[in-house]
């Protein structure tokens, strides 16, 4: 049977007669790197374009059309020492880059109308108390209106269709007063230049729409940077499935060009990565990243197989039912269904700080209108007062105070390894004081290893590491790279649900079953060899080993949990898995608590009861399995491993073998929570100071002014400490 | 002050003339990637034969 591999699903036309790929890179570090990459693609003749995105860690391609295959280009990339796969912008990341975009054109116009604006202000405020002619005064203000009055317009886009959006649906958040005040400002300003008044206000409005935009860009600019690497990371597990273009010849496209009704051919050793139905062959297939359960299930014609299912002896026939993840299994459709409605009613910290606030700054703004026409003041001059409040009250360090510290909160988990998928996560993580874990893939590592290793004399292991590349089966694999094999054996022959065979200077060598080699004797009497593993049989001659191969707890299993317990946060072991493995697994990292053979639905009721007691339930999984009850948790979190589901479903995803970037991300959020907090009561704290100032009248724009950027910069700086204290963790 | 009619519409000029200049670098893809435009800077210049392949 013939293979190639095809990339065209990719490749895009980028013009008269030239074709464009996008390719996300591993490994790509530095100037060193990027300068590499470019002169090695741009070497292959025909190639019009090679650069380097060092941000998003990725190559743009382009070519003249005909002659080249973009296979070449990975081939090349290989040679030069860095793995490559062709990468689909998702459309959830062009949302977020066209977004982010936006943002910064409103903040371009945004600074430099505050540039300019001041530029006219300044000599305003120090002609005010010298020889400023009051028709060169008006001249100014004109001025300033026709800058800040489009720009603002322009600008103040995001703020406006946010309040918008809230206000028809009957809520308030930041956006709300945020508009109000700067729609007041320009208004009364516009209203005073008019009337030849000494003061107008088109300075502070504009530049307290600048100082919002940054932190708007900030907080978009990271979920934009989150979402690459997401994307980068997804694109290099480089799912592929094996298609028949004809009825012996087959293709391996990548999963994205498969539709329902194709055969795909699913080989030993393989993870499938469609559904479907077999149509044809016989294996034992490992579902434990959909069930949890490590057991492997006995596969035939008309048996369902399910993305993310590892196929272990046979090779089948499947015929693709959805492709990726478009359907699932039924029961677990429903539950996730159920949880996403409850996950919404969580109330982000500066929501619940805006519905405290908005209210109270304008109640301030109408009694003081009120307040100065009853002591006698003239209508016009108590509203002036009135929206002199809401001007100085503008909620610019409130707006900061969050966003800058999740910016700087998730850059630091970024470098510890773990990845924010929802803005509001680092709240819910500070709060959570109940982790329940699942066992498979979550405290175990995702692969096999060889348990026994050290029983085994070097240079046999070594032999058996080769032989072992000889097959396809995951439990040789492992073998395999537990002995860092890199040759073969030149003649060695699989046979097929027993093992491999090779014979070296005359003597046999076997590999596989127990039986296959003659080692069954030794399993008896196997010194103690735990149940769950997976015995493998070896043979020189007649000399015999046994090896035991399982999946081993994540290298940091026990420190993660023994620091998780010094933090006092409960924990519990909810596992789809049999009872001895979930146990033997408790046991060595001392959790008291665990549960076996849980079904999702029990998941989630374990979840719910905890919640009634009033706990915050942290859940890390990343089965399939585990997708609801990871929506239904407090917060959640999922290794990259986990099944595409799980991962989407979780708040933060966590790269890597460790476990402890779990850890890290707890202390830094709870530490990014205290200084939020501390953020929000020093904007508060400056509004108490501010307020009766601008109650009394005395307020002039220059002192709105100074106000608001003094606020802000205290605010950002206060937001920087999260940087220092997240470098001790790492 | 006559000298305002023409200094305060050259001041607005420059400033749109840099909002300008702004916008097309954002629309010309020149913050798509901080991190490697800071290090093409420092970077050795290519041989002038292999740049124009």
């Amino acid at each position: 049977m013939q293979v190639t591999r095809d990339f065209s699903h990719y490749v895009r036309a980028a013009g008269e007669g030239i074709k464009h790929i996008d390719l996300a890179v591993e490994g790509v570090h530095c100037a060193g790197c990027m300068a590499k990459i470019e002169r090695g693609l741009s070497a292959i003749p025909d190639v019009t374009l090679a650069r380097v995105n060092l941000t998003d860690r990725r190559v743009a391609l382009e070519w003249k059309a005909g002659t080249l295959d973009p296979v070449s280009f990975i081939d090349r990339l290989e040679e030069l020492g860095y793995k490559a796969h062709p990468y689909e912008t998702e459309s959830a990341e062009a949302t977020e880059v066209a977004e982010s975009r936006f943002l910064l054109r409103c903040l371009g116009v945004a600074a430099f109308a505050t540039m300019n604006v001041m530029m006219l202000s300044i000599p305003v405020w120090s002609g005010n108390v010298s020889d400023m002619l009051p028709e060169q005064r008006d001249f100014f203000h004109w001025l300033s209106a026709l800058i800040a009055l489009p720009a603002a317009a322009y600008a103040g886009q995001p703020f406006f269709r946010s309040a918008w959006r809230a206000l028809s649906n009957k809520t308030t958040n930041m956006d709300v007063p945020i508009s109000i005040g700067v729609t007041l400002a320009l208004g009364m300003s516009v209203v005073e230049t008019i009337h030849h008044a000494e003061h107008a206000y088109f300075d502070a409005a504009i530049m307290l729409l600048t100082f919002l935009l940054v932190g708007r860009f900030l907080d978009q600019n990271m979920r934009r940077r989150t979402r690459a690497v997401a994307g980068n990371l997804a694109a290099l597990k480089a799912e592929t499935a094996a298609k028949f273009v004809g009825p012996d010849e087959i293709s391996q496209v990548p999963v994205a060009a498969i539709h329902p009704g194709d055969i795909v051919l699913l080989r030993p050793g393989e993870r499938c990565a469609v559904d479907g139905t077999v149509i044809e062959g016989r294996s034992e297939i490992d579902q434990s990243l959909i069930t949890g359960e490590t057991l492997y299930v006995t596969a035939g014609q008309g048996t369902p197989v399910y993305a993310g299912s590892m196929n272990i002896s046979g090779t089948l026939r499947v015929r693709v039912s959805a492709a990726s993840e478009a359907t699932l299994l039924a029961e677990i459709t429903r539950l996730l269904d159920n949880a996403l409605q409850a996950r919404s009613r969580y109330m982000r910290l500066a929501d619940r700080a805006s519905r405290l606030y908005a209210p109270v700054v304008h109640a301030t703004a109408v009694l003081t209108i009120l307040g100065w026409v009853i002591a006698g003041a003239t209508w016009h001059d108590a509203i002036v007062t009135g929206v002199a409040v809401l001007i100085i009250t503008c909620p610019c360090a409130l707006g900061l105070a969050i966003p800058t510290v999740q910016t700087i909160a998730s850059g630091a988990m970024f470098k510890s390894g773990m990845l924010l998928n929802s803005g509001d996560a680092i709240e819910r993580l500070a709060d959570a004081n109940h982790v329940i874990l699942d066992k498979t893939g979550t405290l175990t590592l995702p692969d096999l290893e060889v348990t026994n290793a050290a029983d085994i004399p070097a240079d046999i292991f070594d032999l058996a590491g080769r032989l072992a590349l000889s097959s396809h089966h995951p439990v040789a694999a492992a073998v395999a790279q537990a002995a860092g094999a890199r040759s073969p054996i030149v003649g060695a022959v699989e046979e097929t649900g027993q093992g491999v065979r090779a014979t070296i200077d005359g003597i046999d060598i076997r590999l596989g079953r127990p039986s296959f080699c003659g080692a069954e004797a030794l399993i008896g009497a196997g010194a103690d060899l735990d149940s769950e593993a997976s015995i493998v049989g070896f043979s020189k001659g007649n000399e015999k080993f046994i090896l035991s191969v399982r999946q081993g707890l994540r290298p940091d299993a026990q420190a993660v949990i023994a620091a998780l317990k010094a933090r006092n946060i409960g924990i519990e072991i909810l596992s789809g898995d049999r009872e001895p493995a979930v146990r033997a697994a408790a046991d060595a990292l001392g959790i008291a608590e665990w549960r076996a053979g849980v079904t999702p639905a029990d998941k989630i009721a374990r979840i719910e009861e905890l919640k009634q007691r009033g706990a915050k339930v942290l859940m890390v999984g990343d089965g399939m399995n585990d997708a609801p009850s990871l929506a239904v948790a407090h917060v959640s979190m999922s290794p990259i491993s986990g099944a595409h589901l799980s991962q989407a479903t979780a708040d933060l995803v966590f790269l890597g073998r460790p476990l402890a970037p779990v850890v890290a991300a707890i202390d830094s959020s709870c530490q990014a929570l205290r200084l939020m907090r501390q953020n929000l009561w020093l904007a508060i704290g400056y509004n108490v100071l501010a307020v009766p100032v601008a109650i009394s009248g005395v307020v002039t724009p220059l002192i709105a002014a100074a106000a608001m950027s003094g606020s802000s910069i205290l605010v950002m700086l206060n937001s920087l400490r999260a940087r220092s204290r997240a470098r001790e963790i790492v | 002050m006559e000298i305002l009619v023409f200094l305060v519409p050259l001041a607005l000029m420059l400033g749109l003339a840099g909002l300008i200049a702004f916008l097309w670098s954002l629309r010309s893809g020149q913050y798509d990637d901080l991190e490697g435009a800071a290090w093409r800077a420092v970077g050795e210049d290519r041989p002038p034969e292999e740049a124009q392949g």
